[in-house]
């Protein structure tokens, strides 16, 4: 029996600063199949996969990995990666100046003395692209490759790793139908060959076709494994293991609600990134009333995120080619973030630590940095007017800080958070964009957080809550949207919305 | 004895927690002392003082403009040459053409600010990595350089307006006989008297905040040290001629430019794109206006290190502005000026080309050659910067 399992992950736990991410996960893996890992976005997956691989190093988490027969004690990816395991990320992580066959060796090249094999390596890597069905020469740039054809290359520089374990982490996410029946059958043969494969994976229909086993995962903790021949498959069962959970009191309820008439309007939006001319967003359309929290629901990479930084002028990448956006009766289109504020549209990022806040400055600083002109007199601040500003954010939702000079990046993520929130409270914004506003963040911040959005409702301001946790939605929204794939796939009143419907929706199934 | 225990505790602590701001002024002391034994007592004399304020002002203007580039995780090596370019320009206006000492000023200004709107148009608009853009710069300006003296050869400047702005001092009250120039004592006074009142107050305020401040003795013994620094500096140039012109012009600059990054938006739109430029894009700060500004900003101030080097040789010569650039870069890292961008002063970043022109000043006292000159310099910049970016890491 020893040997039935290439992989045991034993009671692993881990922690991050306020948020247990794995609570005693066992996760086992036979040798020789395809294993999917499948839950909600913060389920816990990448996570796991992490551990496993060596990115959070032995020691970070508790609980054994037992590889091949041995307990394993990955201190970075280099060791995992010796013992045979290779992940396939979803950014794929190849050199896009560089040959095929360069990124097919590279870190492993084949050496000469002191020198490379340059024509061992051209016919060594012929051998690789022929195991994974890619016939093509291989002295191209990979730049010139689809993605679709990249992913096969970075499986042919794992195998030639002689890797034993490939872990895939949304490998169909950015490929097209054609592409991804095609890695599949790469999966399946790959299997016959004795590999075996972990696919993480939203697509629910892939995951069962393709799966000898489903592991589900939801808050950190195992929750199933569920065999493809003699346990029930359906994609209802799986979606009933991913959700199941009651809404309970840890969101606060409403007293009244007072909701009136359409303050934000966004109608037949369509975007591109700027760059690649990818369509991200097609056809969007969606709107906000007055007093009205509004979620918009969808998995990692549905362009939610992209939809709301579209309308919020287009700060980077994404370019608005038709639609229009609409606010308090007005038509806006915003060409960059100074008009969205000036118009009274706030946008609280995600990325609270990339692009939300600037960490070395203090917390007074960061309050006030959107609304500058309101404290201005003459042509100097007025720093009076600020600390007394800055200090009464602090006390109204209780950022937690000694003084409001503290530097940001010394706070903890639920006081960031709030800091943030104070800042586009200032700026007095009649329309307020939460992107995923309780992101790593402890449950008793949470709490405080949906607590101010409900008094801002109340005030009668409107909220659009971008979020992954469906709970979270299902239980602060009273009206929703699902995207996915760049498009609204469907709006539910709060009265008709299950966690079932929702999960539908998101994968598009 | 408790007392005296905590407070040499808190020294320890704000010592250690401020290092690499103190850091400079150590520095800066231990390279006068160091100069002042070596040369035998040459370094601290009335007239030196008076010459290193004048070696200081060109470097100082442009440090200032560098420290703003440098918050903003940019570069711009070019200004060494837009100094010296303009520097010939401005003679040339003057000797050549019997243009008005102030309407060829204006000119060369203008020509400064069209130099910083076309680098930083490259910058912003197009995409261009500055040390590119600059780079390219440097070429091209130590090109126009070249050529526009290549017919005269080095111009003799005769302006006298001109020529005091580094090489003048500020006049006294009439018929004064004592020896000692009195407006610069008065002057003295005044900035110490000024000193002490904004300090009381910022920190009363703070207090009335309960933000935390340093205790009552080291507040009150840092402010004695800084006031008697500046009375003693006073005192030095008073005994020779005065206040010379060009310390006057790196200060107005300089309070000009200290108040625009503390109390204005647009500082706090400078250190907010240093500090995360993607988190000031979303707060509304227009990061390519801002940008633009500083190399506009920069190549103007360059124009003006240009007079006052033209000014205090009393002539544009061919090599001017070379490793200016190098001065000024080193004098804001050393002045504390973050590598990683959204940090530095303008006040520190003068301590810093005190730093160096100290260094510059010493050595040609003792008459060291140039190579070594640059050598001590490099290793006191890389020295300076190693222990910031250290403290940094904490």
């Amino acid at each position: 029996m020893a040997d039935e399992y290439i992989l045991e992950m034993r009671n692993i736990t881990k922690e991050f600063p306020g948020v247990k991410a794995l609570n005693n996960v066992n996760f086992k893996v036979k040798k020789g199949e395809i294993h999917c890992l499948v839950g909600e976005n913060g389920a816990g997956k990448s996570t796991l996969m992490k551990v496993l691989s060596g990115v959070w190093k032995y020691g970070s988490y508790t609980g054994d990995i037992v590889f091949d027969g041995e307990v394993q004690q990955f201190k970075s990816i280099a060791d995992s990666e010796a013992k045979g395991i290779a992940i396939i990320y979803q950014e794929l992580a190849l050199f896009p100046e560089l040959s095929v066959y360069e990124n097919i060796f590279m870190g492993h090249e084949i050496m000469n003395g002191a020198t490379i094999d340059w024509n061992k390596t051209i016919v060594e890597s012929q051998k690789y692209l022929n195991k994974v069905r890619l016939y093509l020469d291989p002295s191209l740039k990979v730049k010139a490759l689809n993605t679709g054809k990249q992913q096969l290359v970075e499986i042919a520089k794992a195998l030639s790793k002689n890797c034993k374990l490939l872990i895939f982490d949304e490998p169909t996410s950015s490929l097209n139908e054609d592409d991804s029946e095609n890695l599949l059958n790469i999966m399946r043969e790959l299997r016959e060959q004795g590999i075996t494969c972990i696919m993480i994976s939203h697509k629910l229909r892939e995951v069962t076709a393709i799966a000898d086993t489903i592991t589900v995962l939801r808050d950190g903790s195992t929750i199933c494994s569920l065999d493809a021949k003699t346990d029930d498959i359906s994609e209802a069962n799986i979606i009933k293991n991913m959700v199941g959970r009651t809404i309970d009191d840890i969101y606060p309820k409403r007293t009244e609600k007072n909701i009136s008439d359409i303050m934000f309007e966004v109608r037949n939006l369509t975007a591109e990134d700027r760059e690649t001319g990818r369509v991200i967003l097609k056809d969007v359309s969606f709107n906000v009333r007055r007093g009205e929290i509004v979620g918009l629901q969808g998995l990692m990479g549905a362009g939610r995120t992209e939809c709301a930084l579209a309308v919020f002028g287009n700060p980077y990448k994404y370019k608005i080619t038709t639609g229009d956006v609409w606010l308090d009766g007005e038509k806006v289109n915003f060409k960059n973030p100074k008009q969205a504020i000036k118009k009274g549209l706030a946008y609280v990022s995600e990325d609270r630590k990339g692009n939300g806040l600037v960490l070395i400055q203090d917390v007074r600083y960061n309050t006030t940095l959107a609304n500058l002109e309101e404290l201005v007199k003459g042509i100097a601040i007025d720093e009076n007017k600020e600390i007394g500003i800055a200090n009464q954010y602090k006390k109204d939702i209780n950022i937690k800080t000694p003084t409001i000079a503290q530097k940001v990046g010394n706070l903890s993520g639920g006081n960031q958070q709030k800091v943030q929130i104070a800042k586009w409270l200032f700026s007095h914004p009649k329309v307020l964009i939460l992107d995923e506003p309780t992101r790593g963040i402890d449950v008793g911040a949470k709490f405080e957080i949906y607590s101010i959005m409900n008094d801002l409702v109340a005030k009668g301001m409107s909220i659009i809550m971008i979020s992954s946790e469906l709970p979270e939605v299902l239980g602060m929204s009273d009206r929703l949207y699902v995207m996915s794939e760049g498009k609204i796939t469907g709006e539910l009143d709060i009265e008709d919305a299950t966690e079932e419907k929702v999960m539908k929706m998101a994968i598009n199934a | 004895m408790g007392k005296s225990q905590n407070g040499f505790k808190e020294l320890v602590t704000l010592i250690k927690t401020n290092a690499s701001s103190y850091m400079m002024y150590f520095a800066l002391v231990v390279i006068m002392l160091v100069f002042q034994i070596w040369t035998k007592g040459a370094f601290f004399t009335a007239q030196n003082i008076s010459n290193l304020f004048n070696q200081a002002a060109y470097v100082g203007v442009l440090a200032i403009g560098m420290t703003l580039i440098l918050i903003l995780k940019h570069i711009d090596l070019s200004c060494g040459y837009v100094a010296g370019l303009s520097g010939a320009v401005a003679a040339i206006l003057m000797e050549k053409m019997g243009v008005n000492v102030w309407l060829a000023m204006l000119i060369v200004l203008l020509m400064g600010l069209a130099i910083g709107f076309y680098q930083g148009t490259l910058v912003t608009k197009m995409g261009i990595p500055a040390f590119i853009t600059t780079l390219a710069g440097m070429f091209i300006f130590r090109g126009l350089l070249s050529r526009s003296l290549a017919k005269t050869g080095t111009i003799i400047v005769t302006d006298p307006t001109f020529k005091a702005m580094c090489q003048g001092f500020i006049p006294d009250i009439p018929g004064n006989h004592t020896g000692v120039h009195i407006v610069t004592m008065i002057v003295a006074v005044i900035a110490v008297a000024a000193l002490i009142w904004s300090q009381v107050r910022s920190r009363k305020n703070k207090q009335k905040y309960g933000f935390p401040v340093t205790s009552t003795w080291i507040f009150v013994t840092g402010l004695v040290v800084v006031s008697v620094v500046i009375l003693l500096a006073a005192w030095m140039l008073a005994i020779y001629k005065g206040i010379p012109i060009s310390a006057c012009i790196v200060g107005v600059i300089l309070a000009a430019y200290a108040f625009m990054l503390s109390k204005t938006k647009l500082g706090r739109h400078i250190y907010g794109i240093g500090g995360n430029d993607q988190a000031a894009e979303l707060s509304g700060v227009d990061v390519k206006k801002v940008t633009l500004f500083a190399f506009c900003s920069m190549a103007v101030l360059a124009a003006v290190s240009g007079f006052l080097y033209t000014s205090r040789l009393s002539s544009a010569t061919p090599t001017a502005g070379l490793a200016f650039e190098m001065d000024a870069i080193a004098s804001s890292y050393i002045g504390g000026t973050a590598v990683s961008g959204g940090v530095g002063k303008v006040t520190n970043a003068i301590i810093g080309t005190f730093v160096i022109m100290s260094l510059t000043n010493g050595m040609n006292l003792l008459t060291i050659d140039i190579s070594y000159q640059y050598i001590v310099k490099g290793i006191i910049f890389i020295i300076a910067v190693a222990f910031d970016v250290k403290s940094r890491k904490k």
